[in-house]
C-alpha cells in the first residue's frame, strides 16, 4: 500500500523562530478584530471581516502549530469532515427551525 | 523513513495503512469535537437574542477583558509549540518549563473566566436566567472545562518526565497533548469572535 501523500520535507519543519513569528501575526490579527469592534464607520461590514480574521487564526493554526500542514492528508480529511458535519448540523438545525416558523422556540422553564 | 514521521521526530510507526493510529485516534477526537462544540454554538445562535427580562449581551460582556484572556490562550498556544519543539531537539528540561508555562497561561485563561462568570452572576445572569444566558454558561463553561483538562494532562507530561516516565519517543506524548491544547484554542478563536465580537 502507498503511503499517504507527505506535503512537506523534513528541511521545511518550522523552528522556533518561525512559530513566534505566526504569534505575533495571532496577535496582531487578534488586535485589529478587538479594534474594528470599536471603530464606528465600520460597523457594515464588522460581521464579514471578523468572520475573515477569525477564519485566518484558525487556519494558522491548525496549519503550523498543529503541523496539519506537514502531516499526511488523512488527518487533514478526518478533521475537515468533522468540521464539514457541523455545519451541516447547524444547517439542518436552522432548516427545522425555520420550517416550524423561523424563531427558535424557548426551551421550557426559560424566559424569553 | 516517511517523512511525516521523521518530521515530528517519532519512530516510524508499524501499521498497515502507514499511518500513526495514536495521532488518527487524536484527529478522529478532535473531528468529533467539532461536532460537539458546533452544536453548542449553533445552540447559542438560535438563542443569542432570547433574553427575556434578563441582561442582554450588550450589558454584561467586557470585551477588552475578554480580549486580554483570548491574548493568553493564544500564547499559550505558542510555548505549547515551543514546548514540543524543545523536546524534539533533546532538550526535556526546556520542554518541561515551556510546558509549565502553558499550563500557568491555561490556569490563568481559567482563572478569567471564573472572573468574568461570577461578575456575570452578580449582574444578574446566571444559567437560568434566559435562553442565551444558558446558552452562554454551557457553551464557556464546557470550553473552559476542556481547558482545565489540558491544564491537567500538561502538568501530568511535566511529571511523568521529571520522573523519567515519559518513555524512549518521549515527544509522542507532548504531540498529542499538544494537539489537544491547541484544539481548545481554535475553539477559542471561534467563539471569541461569534459570541464576543459580533454583535
Amino acid at each position: 500500500m502507498s503511503s499517504p501523500e507527505v506535503h512537506h520535507e523534513e528541511g521545511n519543519h518550522p523552528g522556533p523562530a518561525q512559530y513566534v513569528r505566526i504569534a505575533v501575526i495571532l496577535f496582531a490579527i487578534t488586535v485589529i478584530e478587538v479594534a474594528i469592534y470599536y471603530i464606528e464607520p465600520l460597523q457594515d461590514v464588522l460581521v464579514p471581516m471578523l468572520i475573515v480574521f477569525s477564519l485566518l487564526k484558525f487556519v494558522l493554526v491548525v496549519l503550523w502549530f498543529m503541523h496539519l500542514r506537514f502531516d499526511t492528508r488523512v488527518f487533514t480529511w478526518v478533521f475537515v469532515s468533522g468540521i464539514v458535519l457541523t455545519f451541516s448540523v447547524f444547517a439542518v438545525v436552522l432548516l427545522t427551525f425555520f420550517l416550524q416558523g423561523g424563531a427558535a422556540p424557548s426551551p421550557p422553564g426559560l424566559g424569553g | 523513513m516517511s517523512a511525516t514521521h521523521a518530521a515530528h521526530g517519532g519512530p516510524e510507526p508499524h501499521t498497515s495503512t502507514g499511518v500513526d493510529n495514536v495521532k488518527m485516534a487524536m484527529w478522529t477526537f478532535l473531528g468529533s469535537e467539532c461536532l460537539f462544540f458546533g452544536s453548542l454554538i449553533s445552540t447559542y445562535l438560535l438563542y443569542h437574542d432570547k433574553t427575556g427580562s434578563g441582561p442582554t449581551s450588550a450589558d454584561v460582556y467586557d470585551i477588552p477583558f475578554t480580549s486580554i484572556s483570548s491574548f493568553v490562550l493564544l500564547m499559550s498556544s505558542l510555548t505549547m509549540v515551543l514546548a514540543l519543539s524543545s523536546i524534539q531537539q533533546g532538550n526535556p528540561r526546556a520542554m518541561r518549563i515551556w510546558l509549565t508555562a502553558t499550563a500557568f497561561l491555561g490556569l490563568t485563561f481559567v482563572g478569567g473566566q471564573i472572573f468574568e462568570f461570577t461578575t456575570f452572576v452578580e449582574e444578574g445572569l446566571t444559567l437560568q436566567t434566559s435562553p442565551f444566558s444558558s446558552a452562554f454558561f454551557v457553551l464557556t463553561g464546557f470550553h473552559g472545562a476542556h481547558v482545565t483538562i489540558g491544564v491537567l494532562m500538561l502538568l501530568g507530561v511535566v511529571a511523568m518526565s521529571s520522573f523519567g516516565r515519559l518513555g524512549p519517543d518521549s515527544a509522542r506524548p507532548v504531540e498529542m497533548v499538544g494537539l489537544y491544547w491547541h484544539f481548545v484554542d481554535v475553539v477559542w478563536i471561534v467563539i471569541f469572535t461569534v459570541v464576543y465580537l459580533i454583535p
